[in-house]
């Protein structure tokens, strides 16, 4: 095993990373017929007569994910191409009901564009998209459950994609990663992709190579298949780098070919190599007109885009006073920072709402392994704790439990605050029988206190607190038991 | 009483049915019985819809009776079995589609029957439409009417022998590189190869989709004029269909003819390699003689890249074929061979039992010609060479009307004749490609007789061809030669009665 630290770019060895990224776009239906893309149905039930390729059956372009394809193009500054041509890709297979996939080959719908990102040092490095494409999905074969048979399900089939594909910029795993998500990001932010990793809405093919620094030429890459998640990518990319390094420090040779990532094994492993490699016999198809794009539709739909990441992140910094890195973190997820925006609207306070967002909150989310938009606890539900806190219904720690209490469904933060008492006590009166009470008991340590023993005052606080389990105001208390010195 | 209905054409059908002199259960039953008594001969139908025909004519009647029914209600006719029927066999005479019912209609089925059409079946062809001879079809080739040793053409080789019979008034065809035309020719019918997206191909098996398109087979212009009327239309299913309004082609039949220029191809008159049947060029030039004495005016022109259309035309169709059948796979329908070890063997076995020996070529071809590192000396050349030959017809149709040809060069040759030799079989549709190619109109209308190479005395067909969306112009071109001349009334003895 090489010792070299190759994740970080160091030592003698170059990491070269590009990604192929598969965003499937939100359309209500498929891309060339009229059946919905919905996700979880019973096998075979959302497919027409064109998604099963019955005999004289033609497709038929949804212009929706024309648009949503223009959209990405416009938003990362990339080049929408005037005429752009769908191109059958030959291949058999089960699950590819036409023994073809309609794909774009040597004229996209997007050229030229590219992506910043942030690296682990605060520089900003540019990544090169080299183009995005549209295609149709295959459908799924289910290798379970039909003993010696194959199952094959043909919902997924015609599924509209967006096939992003990178520049081969990438120095490291962390980089490729980087990418992904900004990539993941933005495609949520313009509404072309739920990005639901977990359903395959977003997965990802990385190439990877390795080469002596300084060598010019790129080494001979391997094309990692389907990753559908960020941890596997970092994984899958360091382990392959590893592979190759060791392959050729032992004397031997990489080969292009296409391996697939084992998470449970954590290891990958070789597809088919080049030889074997599919002759797609690419051609255009005859059964589609040439996709012609505007300059006005282009200008339409960049007038049309929504606020992108970057922009809301300095809107969040200027307009509600976050800080970079509060305004980084919210803007980073859209349902992020759907979720702040309804919180810090209801309780009128950005900082509070982002502080508790990007601190108690995510904590759970992470720990717990969950989205924000699953999260037990919903946004208004979020803020109405957020304005117990606030109007001093509750203090900060109360208001953590009460969260626990929603976390676990205990009912809404009123509800749990009512039903276990944790209403703050503010009744001076209230208090000052607490605080009479303790320096009744404590008589000797009280004097202390007025001798000027000023440490004395936390042992004070923290015993009316413990009395009133916590309820009491702390800054009532304190100033209650000042009052009592003089 | 023998109300000899088989020697009426549809506008005749059509104008007793609107008039109340014969129901359309009477008609149908009639050539449903007369397929039943003779195309034991003929083997033209692969499927004959006997209880739905009847039940669709007994609903034309009900709309007959109601009244404004459109033109065609009631006329029964054949549909090539290359389109989708809703719960009919649609076999594309194919032994992968034997046990394929398919669960939706073709737009031009769907079409015509709004029209009010009745179908009596589905007709033979070749398999997959890959054939000029009507040989390379599952159920067995059939036969030509004039001459039951002869092959009817194709691929719509049924649908042209059932009309040149008479069992069945009219039927419809597709025409990939001449399988309306050529049909029509052998068999004394008249047919028309509309503008490439003037029809609708959803629902039509594909064969090659740039070149495809259906059209209709009569016994005269005036009846295409009617079915075209029907057929015809801008279909959001079919994105090479083309949004532009369908005129009423039956409107301008009767414009006389005088001015119009006919340009006559050097390229299709003067075959160096022989093949030109002397014969054949006479009944041709007499029927060019007549429209000069209808007042047209015949002019040479010049067809330059003629010569390419045949080899463009054995890259394209091909390689569009061999993505297009990929579909028939074993695994969703159609035929799948018995106990496949692993899937490999599935797909292997599965196409290699089902499809016939011609399909198997073109897959072949087509799938060598798109392979990597071919593509671009193949493929990409002869879109190029496409374009050569539609600049042709361009050019051409800045001098001229119409364009006039031979349809075939020669009458329908014997069955078995030319199957060992597929170069002379694929040069039986030398005058026709080109017009696929170019993706513009063209018609065959029976222009007389001559003796084929056994003695027998067979149809020739004349070919119009005229610019993009120009089937008004080719019918009423046809039509009026038909008011002259009596080719198209002729009926083989056999079928006579």
């Amino acid at each position: 095993m090489s010792n070299l630290s190759v994740n970080t770019g160091s030592g003698s060895w170059e990491v070269v990373i590009g990604l192929e990224i598969h965003a499937q776009l939100a359309t209500k239906s498929k891309i060339f017929s009229a059946a919905s893309t919905a996700y979880g149905a019973e096998p075979n039930t959302q497919t027409s007569v064109v998604d099963i390729a019955l005999p004289g059956v033609l497709p038929v372009l949804n212009k929706e994910a024309v648009h949503m394809a223009v959209k990405f193009g416009m938003a990362i500054g990339a080049e929408v191409a005037d005429r752009s041509v769908f191109s059958r890709k030959n291949y058999f297979y089960p699950d590819l009901p036409k023994g073809y996939q309609i794909s774009q080959f040597d004229l996209p719908i997007v050229g030229t564009g590219s992506i910043d990102i942030e690296l682990e040092n605060g520089e900003i490095k540019t990544i090169g998209v080299t183009r995005a494409h549209l295609e149709e999905d295959a459908g799924k074969s289910l290798h379970e459950d039909y003993a010696g048979m194959t199952g094959i399900d043909l919902n997924r089939a015609g599924t509209p994609l967006l096939e992003i594909v990178s520049e081969p910029d990438m120095r490291s795993a962390k980089e490729a990663v980087a990418y992904m998500k900004k990539i993941h990001t933005l495609v949520q932010y313009i509404g072309i992709c739920d990005g639901n990793m977990q359903e395959g809405s977003f997965r990802c093919d990385a190439n990877v190579s390795v080469r002596p620094k300084g060598q010019q030429e790129y080494g001979t890459r391997a094309e990692l298949k389907n990753i559908n998640s960020f941890r596997f990518v970092e994984r899958a990319i360091n382990i392959e780098v590893e592979r190759q390094i060791d392959l050729i420090e032992d004397g031997g040779e990489v080969v292009q070919e296409t391996r697939l990532y084992d998470s449970v094994k954590n290891e990958t492993r070789s597809m088919r190599s080049k030889e074997e490699a599919n002759d797609y016999r690419y051609f255009p198809d005859p059964d589609l007109l040439p996709v012609m794009i505007t300059e006005q539709y282009r200008q339409q739909v960049k007038a049309e885009l929504p606020e992108l990441p970057e922009q809301k992140q300095q809107r969040y910094m200027d307009e509600l006073g976050l800080s970079a890195y509060d305004a980084g973190v919210i803007t980073a997820s859209l349902p992020l920072a759907d979720y702040f925006d309804v919180v810090s609207e209801k309780t009128a306070d950005a900082k509070l709402s982002a502080n508790w967002i990007t601190g108690e909150l995510s904590a759970r989310l992470n720990r717990e392994e969950v989205d924000i938009q699953h999260s037990p606890v919903n946004a208004e539900a979020f803020a109405q704790l957020l304005k117990c806190l606030k109007d001093n219904t509750i203090s900060g720690k109360i208001a953590k439990d009460v969260l626990d209490a929603m976390w676990n469904g205990e009912g809404s933060a009123d509800e749990i605050i009512e039903s276990k008492g944790l209403k703050q006590i503010t009744d001076t009166g209230a208090i000052e029988a607490f605080v009479d009470e303790v320096i009744a008991n404590n008589a000797s340590q009280f004097e202390e206190l007025k001798g000027g023993k000023d440490k004395m005052m936390g042992f004070f606080v923290g015993q009316v607190m413990k009395m009133s389990k916590g309820k009491a105001n702390p800054a009532q208390v304190n100033e209650l038991i000042r009052s009592k010195m003089k | 009483m023998n109300s000899n209905y088989h020697t009426k054409t549809v506008t005749e059908l059509s104008a007793m049915l609107q008039a109340g002199e014969v129901s359309s259960v009477e008609l149908t039953r009639y050539f449903l019985d007369r397929i039943k008594s003779s195309d034991d001969k003929l083997n033209s139908f692969i499927t004959i819809c006997e209880q739905q025909a009847l039940a669709q004519a007994a609903e034309s009647d009900e709309k007959l009776k109601a009244g404004n029914a459109p033109a065609l209600t009631g006329v029964p006719i054949a549909h090539k079995d290359i389109f989708c029927t809703d719960g009919v066999k649609t076999s594309c005479a194919s032994k992968m589609l034997d046990n394929f019912i398919s669960p939706y209609d073709a737009t031009v089925v769907k079409n015509m029957r709004a029209a009010g059409v009745v179908m009596l079946g589905k007709t033979n062809m070749d398999e997959f439409a890959m054939g000029s001879s009507n040989e390379t079809s599952y159920y067995g080739a059939v036969k030509n009417p004039w001459n039951l040793a002869a092959v009817p053409g194709g691929s719509s080789g049924g649908s042209a022998a059932a009309v040149g019979a008479r069992l069945a008034p009219a039927a419809t065809g597709t025409d990939t590189g001449g399988s309306i035309r050529q049909p029509a020719a052998f068999c004394g019918i008249t047919g028309l190869k509309p503008t490439y997206g003037r029809v609708s191909r959803f629902g039509m098996i594909a064969f090659a989709s740039s070149l495809d398109q259906a059209g209709p087979m009569g016994q005269s212009a005036s009846d295409c004029a009617l079915l075209l009327n029907a057929m015809a239309g801008f279909d959001e299913k079919d994105s090479t269909s083309i949004e532009k309004a369908v005129p009423d082609y039956s409107a301008d039949l009767n414009k006389p003819l005088h001015g119009l220029r006919i340009g006559l191809p050097k390229e299709y008159f003067n075959i160096k390699d022989g093949g030109m049947d002397a014969a054949v060029e006479a009944a041709i030039n007499t029927a060019l003689d007549q429209y000069k004495a209808m007042g047209a005016e015949l002019i040479d022109i010049e067809l330059p890249n003629s010569a390419l259309s045949v080899p463009v035309y054995y890259v394209v169709a091909p390689a569009e074929c061999s993505a297009n059948l990929s579909r028939f796979d074993g695994v969703r329908y159609g035929y799948r061979c018995d106990n496949p070890k692993d899937l490999n063997d599935l797909y292997t076995r599965s196409r290699g039992e089902a499809f016939g020996m011609e399909v198997q070529r073109r897959i072949m071809v087509g799938t060598y010609a798109l392979s990597s590192g071919y593509y671009d000396a193949y493929y990409l050349k002869a879109q190029k060479c496409r374009h050569l030959i539609s600049d042709d017809f361009k050019k051409a149709f800045e001098k001229v009307d119409v364009i006039m040809a031979p349809t075939t060069p020669a009458t329908a040759f014997n069955i078995g004749e030319k199957t060992d030799d597929p170069i002379a079989m694929y040069l039986s549709d030398i005058f026709t490609i080109a017009v696929n190619l170019a993706g513009i109109p063209a018609m065959s209308i029976p222009v007389g007789f001559a003796k084929s190479s056994t003695g027998e005395t067979m149809p020739v067909g004349l070919q119009i061809m005229g610019n993009y969306f120009a089937e008004a112009k080719l019918l009423n071109v046809a039509h009026q030669y038909q008011q002259q001349t009596d080719w198209h009334k002729q009926m083989p003895e056999e079928f006579k009665a």
